[in-house]
């Protein structure tokens, strides 16, 4: 279970890295998007993965560390505001600046260099 | 009793409360209400900010349990010395914004004082706060408040800014998220005091995750700061933001500052057995870096607010320098440098605030222009901003260069500190020189446009202005003020055995 654990939060922190590393807005929100996926399960799994541990106490054999859990629910909510928040702020800048890529104008094409 | 028991939760709740407030009926969407309302409550947190100092200087460290959950478990707010200087410090750094922002630069947009309020909430929180999973939380909410306080007004440049300052704060927040989860998982616990004391029981194969982790929130409080090769969105979005958020910008890379200045001295700090000095390499080379970068980006500004930005920048080389040093003295040093560069700086954003508005066209760009309508007044406020942000006497900056070049007197990097800090003098004594010719002297034709800046407004780049002499002819118990609170920091074992002690009965 670690192992697929582990390489589905590589797999994720990968793709979300390459995706911010582009220079147009979308992929850059879908790849802050992915990492902070990434991000929650990896904070998910500090607490130990455990399989049938509730996080109270005496309901059940073992129990499961509940500050992670804790942290995941707060990480999770901070970071949906901020998706929101950088989506808008992505829509704006399509329509102040005319085109979507993050520096706000669009590299010179190879047409234009030649 | 009551009030001085929940004393440190004050200067985060009073803010949070105010900023809520302003949104409700009948101070909803009323501007006089509005700016008569934070003004109030922007005094009361000077003062009380003011008490909580005097508190933690006489009676020691002042610890909050919130639920009355003892450490290690609950989440601790700590007033200690430091904490409770650099609260003051934002509580009269937002008095000035604030009293700038009247003067017409709250008009630009909407709820400007909630997010004001909001955003002090948020960098009081980061100073005060004892857990670091909370430090993240108070670090989400100051940054949500300084996105829609960086556009606010709108226009080009401060979106394509904007879109830089967001996206990267974004990535830097999973980063620090990632360093929170290697470190709970090794040390099994996110308050900082209970985490200095785990760092002494790691086995060999944690060592190396931990060492990870550590330098990781490096990384993400550097982004911060703006530490050499993570500074780059700092110059244009400080240049491109509207003058009073700027000025409250200058404490935000100061929040980072004080994160590595407590997080790499408390737990891995010089006493944190294999960790110990985890930040030190790194921090010396890159704080010397930027302050380089500073200095060449101060000689290259074509305008005086990115030529403010990057005097920030060198601030935070020289801040940095002073964390490299590891040493109370040099921290003292740093502390004293840090009041006054945040203080100056701001300051140097509002006037250029001011002075882009009078010159009309050209605005703070340092090019030929109409004259200023106030060129006396300006150019005096001027001269001291520039004086006291160089380091000549008789300002404040004189009093912390001279005291960080004494803590680095003995020390074997006094070769590589001494000349890079004192060309960075050079360099902003030569920018500023020119930026002040260009700007009072060199104009042409007459002004007839424009508006006289007003007296509320002037006095908010006063207030910031007099903070210097003021901390010079109150040099003495600044200073020993600062020393006790760096040896306060550097002495773990007691802030341990406060923190944890009260816990334990």
């Amino acid at each position: 279970m670690e192992a697929l654990y582990a390489f589905c939060v590589g797999l994720l922190t990968a793709c979300g890295v390459f995706l911010t590393l582009r220079g147009r807005s979308f992929p850059v929100v879908v790849g802050i998007t992915l990492l902070s996926y990434a991000v929650n399960l990896f904070l998910f799994s500090s607490g130990r993965l455990k399989m049938d541990g509730a996080a109270v106490l005496g309901a059940s054999e073992s129990y499961a560390d509940p500050l992670p859990q804790a942290l995941v629910l707060t990480a999770i909510v901070i970071g949906f505001a901020m998706t929101a928040f950088v989506l808008i702020l992505a829509m704006r800048s399509r329509a102040d600046l005319g085109n979507d890529h993050v520096d706000g104008r669009l590299p010179p094409s190879p047409k234009d260099q030649k | 009793m009551m009030l001085t028991q929940h004393l440190v939760s004050l200067p985060i709740l009073l803010p949070l409360l105010a900023g809520c407030l302003l949104l409700l009926p009948p101070l909803a969407n009323n501007l006089p209400r509005h700016r008569a309302f934070s003004l109030a409550v922007t005094l009361v947190m000077v003062a009380v900010c003011a008490w909580l100092l005097q508190v933690t200087h006489t009676q020691g460290m002042q610890l909050y349990f919130l639920g009355d959950w003892q450490p290690p478990f609950g989440i601790i707010f700590v007033g200690d010395r430091i904490s409770a200087l650099l609260v003051l410090l934002t509580s009269l750094l937002l008095l000035g914004c604030m009293l700038y922002a009247t003067g017409g630069e709250d008009t630009t947009g909407l709820h400007f004082y909630p997010l004001m309020m909001f955003q002090a909430a948020g960098i009081n929180g980061a100073f005060l706060t004892g857990d670091l999973f909370n430090l993240f939380v108070f670090f989400e909410v100051l940054l949500i408040a300084s996105y829609s306080l960086l556009i606010h007004g709108g226009g080009k440049q401060r979106t394509q800014s904007g879109m830089h300052y967001v996206i990267l704060n974004l990535v830097g927040s999973s980063l620090f998220l990632f360093a929170l989860g290697i470190l709970y998982g090794t040390l099994g616990t996110l308050n900082i005091a209970d985490m200095a004391m785990k760092t002494h029981e790691l086995s060999e194969d944690q060592l190396a995750l931990t060492k990870a982790g550590g330098l990781l929130l490096l990384l993400v409080f550097a982004l911060k700061a703006a530490l050499l090769p993570l500074h780059f969105w700092l110059p244009r979005t400080y240049a491109s933001a509207s003058p009073p958020v700027a000025a409250l910008f200058a404490i935000m890379t100061k929040v980072g500052i004080y994160s590595i200045y407590r997080v790499h001295t408390l737990v891995f700090g010089p006493q944190a057995g294999d960790l110990a000095s985890l930040a030190q390499p790194w921090l010396w080379p890159f704080a010397l870096l930027t302050l380089a970068a500073g200095m060449i980006g101060v000689l290259a500004s074509p305008s005086l607010r990115l030529l403010a930005a990057n005097l920030v920048l060198i601030s935070v080389g020289t801040l940095l320098v002073a964390a490299a040093l590891e040493s109370p003295e040099a921290m003292a040093a740093g502390l004293y440098y840090l009041l006054h560069s945040t203080l100056i700086s701001a300051a140097l954003f509002l006037l250029a605030g001011v002075i882009g508005d009078q010159r009309g066209k050209p605005g703070d760009r340092l090019v030929v222009g109409r004259p200023l309508l106030q060129p006396r007044l300006l150019g005096t406020a001027f001269f001291i901003a520039a004086m006291a942000v160089i380091g000549l006497p008789p300002f404040s900056g004189f009093l912390g260069k001279v005291l960080l070049l004494q803590a680095a007197e003995t020390t074997a990097e006094m070769g590589w500190m001494w000349p890079t800090l004192l060309l960075g003098s050079l360099a902003s004594l030569i920018a500023l020189s020119r930026a002040g010719t260009t700007l009072f002297w060199r104009v042409s034709g007459n002004n007839n446009q424009g508006e006289a800046a007003g007296l509320l407004q002037l006095s908010g780049i006063a207030l910031l202005l007099f903070c210097s002499p003021l901390m010079v002819v109150f040099g003495g118990p600044i200073t020993e003020l600062t020393l006790l609170a760096a040896e306060d920091l550097f002495n773990t074992q007691k802030t341990l055995e406060s923190i944890l002690g009260s816990g334990g009965n």
